[in-house]
């Protein structure tokens, strides 16, 4: 069955638009919808077709099934962008949704549900009213959805017009499929509600159950999403609920599986004998482990909620560690996934075959899985004291292979281990110095320095390894300088010998005079004064005993646990974080995503504290990325929507072939620096606009101020962008309201990339059109500052900066000196390049000048290395990057240029 | 949506290899979910906290219905039907909601050029039905029923020799070609059924582990009294599979010796011995035994069958068309490597020995339809034809 469709995909090069017009009025039928079809094809890879609007609304009228839908098809995506004309289809729609034919009726609701323009959506409401109570579940099933899309477009008006409790009465209807739609209807109306709409009371428990038994496998999630809500009233209601459900852990259907097994874990809450839950644990783990011959992508949801269900209910998995071992072909996501259980699962009953898994795993070829598989070993051993010895012995074979960042993780982990079990092994402290020149990870570097200065009374030549790092002090990172700091004042306590005397006059004075760190800087001070006033108060401040860490490999803290497991199934288990830390309501204009590095998994470490940890006294380390619910409340319900204008001939004007102009919606301001002015209010006519490309919480938005100085009041802002180098196009739309003579008003327009990118060099040029209901457009050019992309992700690790560095051809390099710059403070300007995501990686010094390196990166990971060389107090600035992209370099040297001498 | 979405493919998020890249993506408010099958993505956007599980699954189901209307999903067939495709779209989803994924049912109103017809008049039963699967109607001349019992042997063994795991995945597929709205039941010997019955099992009966059904089986019937009862749709299907966790003896064991001379050569010596009983013969045996990725000349001497080298798979493929149970076959291989290494190789990926095979008129479960009675109200007798066979599923064996 292979259909010749793709004959409609082919163009004729001249002239496409006028040649399709024709055909869609051509009088005979079949080269009409072969017109459609061509259309379709046409708005399928993109192209702009909806200037045949009116002709293609024209084909509408059809017996033809299948020229109908593509017609419907096209209104859905260009009645928007043509509200005025959609007008015209109106009239169709609502003698389709009586036709005698039921498919064309659930049509007819189906398409206008998916229209999101204000004066259709009034027209959808009587024939909605009608096919919720027609004759045919078909109809009465999509009329159902039919009605969570109304409420997404206008709540109040299906409050109004009593949809909700026709809704409602569909939960009792006797098709089995119309009351599946019409519960995940209720439970999608409910989520983007803050009223009670949906309670599910006993009665409605009863028919959803005996629901479940007929309705496809999709109904049945619904209808087991819906009632994982339910609270049962006690340990009865609880236990018969459960019986109705277990059978569907039988289902063939992944999702239905996972979502039985949501139902069964919240109404186990409540059930008190420990016989009927003991044996709930019994059924649902062979389920749980079956989801893990299905697809990789759904062994990954699985394995990120057999996640949360072993931190809640250890015993259902504990004997099935083995189907977690890793398959040579399993996707990487699904191994770490997989690493991540085995630690939890690990007991003294199985570390054995664990650790010889996990040590296989560590002679890996994937750098992440190894990294992982060497830290997994560290877990355990912090997790089972009786475990610890085998463990270490594993990391000391591990180490002995030499490959570089096995070594490096593993000297991280022991450094965990001799913490957990302090005077208990130090004896291979021998076997890793040897490691000691081969370490350049600064995490690894400062949990060497920590063990040398921890240990230095059993390490004969201690003062000589930690002196081996001190000439390189200034070039370390912040994390090995404090380490190395703690480490020699820990060695001079311990052998107050000449040797480590002077070492802590070298370090001490790096670390104080030497040094732009305040941390550093304040840490060294404190032992100064402590050492040269009460050198035994030092003792017992820098060697106190410390808190013995524990393992947190059960991390997420019991209240947040709840709610995910109350979300099993869904993103927010994959996440481990709740909903409304990464739900944003479609409606917000100006989403704003609070961190970046936002759901990327699950990494645990406890060695980030190491050098508060160092200090003694400090409190023992945490997880430090408990997800924590981000307090972020769903965004104030969207104000009424302003009625929208027709908004075509701006394109025209910019000579843009696609129509990105968005009418405002509802207005959102906010306040800020000041912006420079782009259009005097001389060359409007009064109309003053001011306005400036700013980076905001990872999103790029362009900040503009309206300045009303005419006599009249001016409304129907809209703005347009004209092609440029980034593609820098709306978002959203223009949220300006009526501005009254004298009024200004300033507003947040979010932007995206790479919409309509002209070709030619990169150049800064962005040019602007704004219009409003009563003057003419005005145009104005603005700059685009390359800053404003670089990504909150563009920190680069120094190996990879190196390594980058290297790879990259001399031609890649560019060169521009700003004589008239000049640095004062080296730290004020660190934070400021920081602030716009242009990352401080090392320095160093040459002869009298200071050379600092950075890394930024724009979207499509495009990166810039960057070295900036310059007297501190005198001016003149070199700056020198590399970057795939060398034709990007004049518009950095801008963008430097503006930041530098901010 | 489309520009964001399609920005988050060849932009932002979606950066390198996308077989290690995480199916369920974040990225400035919106939650991407992807499959691949061939050379096509399919993918769902989402701002709310949606059924993840359900979503992917979902995909997975729309494969299988695009395979079913086109033969082979690729970015060629999905041109070539490009309208087929959005009607398609239209009908298994609204609003995100998974509606409904039968494609033999689809296929009687959404149909390929060829096939259609002016007007449909309404839509299948089926598809708003309790029985959402079958539609009425359906008439054969002779009527017949065919089941295969397939069962995959998963096996891990490290490389000290130990069988670090063993499990059997069985999978009941059935063809059915039956008339009208036969009632099926089907009888197993498993245990807890026939203990509840109160016969006398001569150690026949089995225990299967977690059953899973596909969606015609009456599954609260299956949970008060272990039947399994259904109306079947039309055509092939998989009734059930189960999963047995009983630790096997590996049914072809497999030992491989190898001795690297650095920078000379490679020697390579494999056992393989069949360790099931001498009535069973397994068929289409092959074995891929990893090699170096820079060796070259090989030099292959076997006791049976043929073995020849892969370069493409880095590997040594040894095939025997026949290996009856109880015996031992050698191979012996030599291959030559560079004299000059890259210093600064990253180590190379140790693949396992990996296994394929069948056994046919045999299963490890030992699991046996006794019946499959067909009662159908026009009373027509059907003949069930029952075939048993064990496969190699993920068959690993870990080199030293």
């Amino acid at each position: 069955m292979s259909g010749h469709d793709s004959k409609y995909f082919s163009t004729t090069k001249k002239g496409e638009i006028p040649e399709l017009k024709e055909e869609l009025n051509s009088q005979y039928k079949d080269k009409r919808k072969d017109a459609v079809k061509k259309v379709i094809a046409a708005m399928t890879v993109g192209k702009d077709v909806s200037s045949l609007f009116t002709d293609v609304v024209n084909c509408m009228q059809t017996e033809n099934l299948e020229l109908k839908k593509l017609v419907y098809l096209y209104l859905i995506n260009y009645a928007k962008s043509q509200p005025d004309l959609a007008i015209l289809a109106v009239n169709t729609f609502v003698k389709d949704s009586q036709d005698p034919n039921p498919l064309i009726r659930a049509l007819a609701v189906r398409t206008m549900g998916c229209i999101r323009v204000d004066k259709i959506t009034e027209y959808l409401c009587d024939p909605l009213q009608r096919c919720l109570k027609d004759d045919d579940p078909y109809v009465r099933k999509t009329a159902a959805i039919c009605v969570a899309k109304l409420y997404d477009i206008n709540a109040e008006l299906v409050e109004d017009r009593g949809f909700l409790d026709s809704l409602k009465d569909l939960i009792s209807d006797n098709n089995p499929m119309v009351v599946a739609n019409a519960v995940a209807a209720l439970a999608e109306i409910q989520e983007n509600s803050s009223g009670p709409i949906f309670e599910i009371t006993t009665p409605t428990l009863t028919k959803l159950l005996t629901a479940l038994n007929e309705c496809t496998e999709w109904g049945q999630v619904f209808i087991l999403d819906a009632l994982s809500r339910y609270k049962a009233s006690d340990a009865r209601e609880a236990e018969n609920i459960v019986e109705r459900v277990t059978p569907r852990l039988q289902h063939a259907n992944c999702a239905v599986v996972l979502s039985a097994v949501k139902m069964i874990l919240q109404q186990m809450e409540l059930i008190t004998s420990t016989d009927v839950v003991r044996n709930l644990c019994k059924k649902m783990a062979p389920p749980l482990v079956t989801l893990l011959s299905a697809e990789p992508e759904i062994q990954y949801v699985a394995l990120r909620n057999i996640n949360l269900i072993v931190q809640r209910r250890p015993t259902i998995l504990a004997h099935e560690i083995k189907v977690f071992f890793c398959k040579y072909n399993d996707p990487i996501y699904v191994k770490m996934e997989k690493l991540e259980i085995m630690i939890k699962l690990a007991s003294d009953r199985n570390i054995d075959q664990v650790l010889l898994e996990f040590k296989e795993y560590a002679t890996e070829v994937d750098v992440d899985f190894v990294r992982k598989a060497v830290r997994a070993i560290g877990r355990c051993a912090i997790k089972l004291e009786r475990a610890a010895e085998r463990c270490i012995s594993v990391l000391l074979e591990l180490i002995k292979i030499k490959v570089n960042y096995v070594v490096q993780e593993a000297i991280i982990v022991i450094k965990d281990i001799f913490r957990r079990y302090p005077n208990t092994y130090e004896s291979i402290i021998a076997t890793l110095c040897e490691s000691l020149d081969t370490l350049d990870e600064p995490e690894a570097k400062a949990s060497m320095i920590w063990i040398i200065g921890e240990y230095a009374e059993r390490i004969d030549n201690a003062d000589e390894l930690l002196e081996s790092f001190l000439e390189s002090f200034p070039e370390e990172p912040p994390q090995v300088q404090l380490q190395l700091l703690t480490a020699t004042v820990k060695l001079f306590l311990k052998k107050p010998t000449e040797g480590p005397q002077q070492m802590i006059q070298v370090v001490l004075n790096n670390a104080t005079v030497e040094t732009d760190n305040p941390d550093l800087r304040d840490r060294a001070y404190i032992y100064w004064r402590l050492l040269s006033t009460d050198p035994e108060a030092a003792k017992d401040v820098v060697l106190a005993e410390k808190p013995v860490i524990s393992d947190d490999s059960n991390q997420l803290d019991s209240t947040l646990l709840d709610e995910l497991l109350a979300n099993i199934a869904t993103l927010s288990s994959v996440y481990h974080k709740p909903p409304d830390a990464f739900v944003t309501r479609a409606k917000t204009a100006t989403q704003k995503t609070e961190d970046d590095d936002y759901p990327d998994g699950n990494e645990t470490r406890y060695s980030e504290t190491l050098s508060n940890a160092a200090n003694g006294g400090a409190s023992p380390p945490s997880s430090s990325s408990v997800p924590h619910a981000a307090a972020r409340q769903p965004a104030p319900a969207p104000a009424a929507p302003a009625p929208a204008a027709v908004p075509d001939l701006l394109s025209d004007l910019i000579g843009l072939d696609n129509n990105q102009i968005v009418p405002a919606d509802q207005p959102a301001t906010s306040s800020g620096p000041p912006l420079p002015i782009l259009l005097p209010a001389g060359s409007g006519q009064g109309l003053q606009i001011s306005a400036q490309l700013v980076r905001q919480d990872g999103q790029i938005f362009y900040s503009l101020l309206f300045e009303n100085n005419t006599q009249i009041t001016l409304d129907g802002f809209m703005i347009q962008f004209n092609k440029n180098s980034f593609g820098l196009a709306a978002a959203g739309p223009l949220q300006v309201p009526p501005l009254a003579p004298g009024a200004s008003a300033r507003t947040l327009l979010p932007m995206v990339l790479f919409q309509n990118t002209s070709t030619g060099p990169p150049n800064t040029l962005l040019q602007v059109a704004v219009k409003n209901s009563q003057q003419p457009v005005w145009y104005f050019n603005d700059k685009i500052l390359l800053h404003v992309f670089f990504t909150e992700d563009g920190r680069m690790e120094r190996t990879s900066f190196l390594e980058t560095w290297r790879s990259l051809p001399d031609s890649n390099e560019v060169l521009k000196e700003f004589p008239g710059i000049m640095v004062t403070s080296a730290e004020a300007t660190l934070d400021r390049l920081a602030a716009s995501n242009m990352f401080f990686i090392a320095k160093r010094k040459h002869a009298n000048q200071d050379v600092f390196y950075f890394s930024a990166k724009i979207p499509r990971g495009i990166p810039f290395l960057i070295e900036l060389t310059t007297i501190i107090g005198n001016p003149g600035v070199k700056c020198a990057i590399k970057t795939p992209n060398p034709e990007m370099g004049p518009l950095f040297f801008e963008a430097i240029e503006t930041l530098l001498k901010a | 949506m489309v520009s964001s979405l399609l920005n988050f493919f060849f932009g932002f998020g979606f950066q390198g290899d996308p077989q290690s890249q995480d199916p369920v993506v974040y990225d400035n408010g919106v939650t991407y979910m992807f499959v691949q099958h061939s050379n096509v993505y399919l993918m769902t956007a989402t701002r709310q906290n949606c059924n993840a599980a359900s979503l992917l699954f979902f995909l997975h189901r729309v494969v299988d219905v695009f395979k079913h209307y086109f033969e082979e999903l690729e970015e060629e067939s999905l041109r070539d039907n490009f309208v087929v495709v959005y009607e398609l779209l239209d009908e298994i989803m609204d609003f995100g909601y998974p509606q409904y994924t039968e494609a033999k049912i689809l296929s009687e109103f959404i149909k390929t050029d060829a096939y259609r017809m002016e007007v449909t008049q309404r839509p299948p039963m089926a598809v708003t039905n309790a029985v959402s699967w079958r539609s009425e109607g359906i008439n054969y001349k002779k009527n017949e029923v065919f089941l295969d019992v397939v069962e995959s042997v998963n096996i891990l063994v490290n490389s000290n020799g130990q069988i670090i795991r063993s499990d059997v995945v069985g999978a009941l597929k059935m063809r059915t070609y039956l008339s009208g709205m036969p009632e099926c039941k089907l009888g197993l010997n498993d245990r807890v059924l026939l203990e509840a019955q109160g016969r006398v099992t001569k150690g026949k009966a089995i225990d299967l582990e977690d059953i899973k059904f596909h969606q015609c089986v009456r599954l609260a019937r299956f949970e008060n009294d272990r039947t399994i009862s259904f109306i079947p749709p039309d055509g092939s299907f998989d009734l059930m599979t189960y999963r047995l966790s009983t630790q096997v003896k590996p049914l072809i064991w497999v030992e491989a010796q190898v001795e690297k001379h650095s920078r000379s050569r490679v020697e390579i010596m494999v056992k393989a011995r069949s360790q099931y009983k001498e009535r069973s013969t397994a068929t289409n045996v092959e074995i891929a035994v990893p090699v170096p990725t820079d060796a070259s000349s090989p030099n292959i001497r076997t006791s049976m069958g043929s073995a020849a080298y892969a370069p493409e798979n880095d590997a040594l493929m040894w095939k025997i068309r026949s290996f009856p149970g109880g015996k031992e076959y050698m191979l012996r291989a030599e291959f030559t490597l560079p004299s000059i290494t890259d210093e600064e190789a990253t180590p190379e990926r140790k693949a396992p020995i990996r296994v394929k095979f069948e056994i046919p008129y045999f299963t490890v479960s030992g699991i046996q339809v006794r019946y499959l009675k067909i009662i159908e109200k026009s009373g027509y007798q059907a003949l069930p034809w029952v075939r048993y066979i064990t496969m190699a599923g993920e068959y690993e064996l870990r080199l030293i």
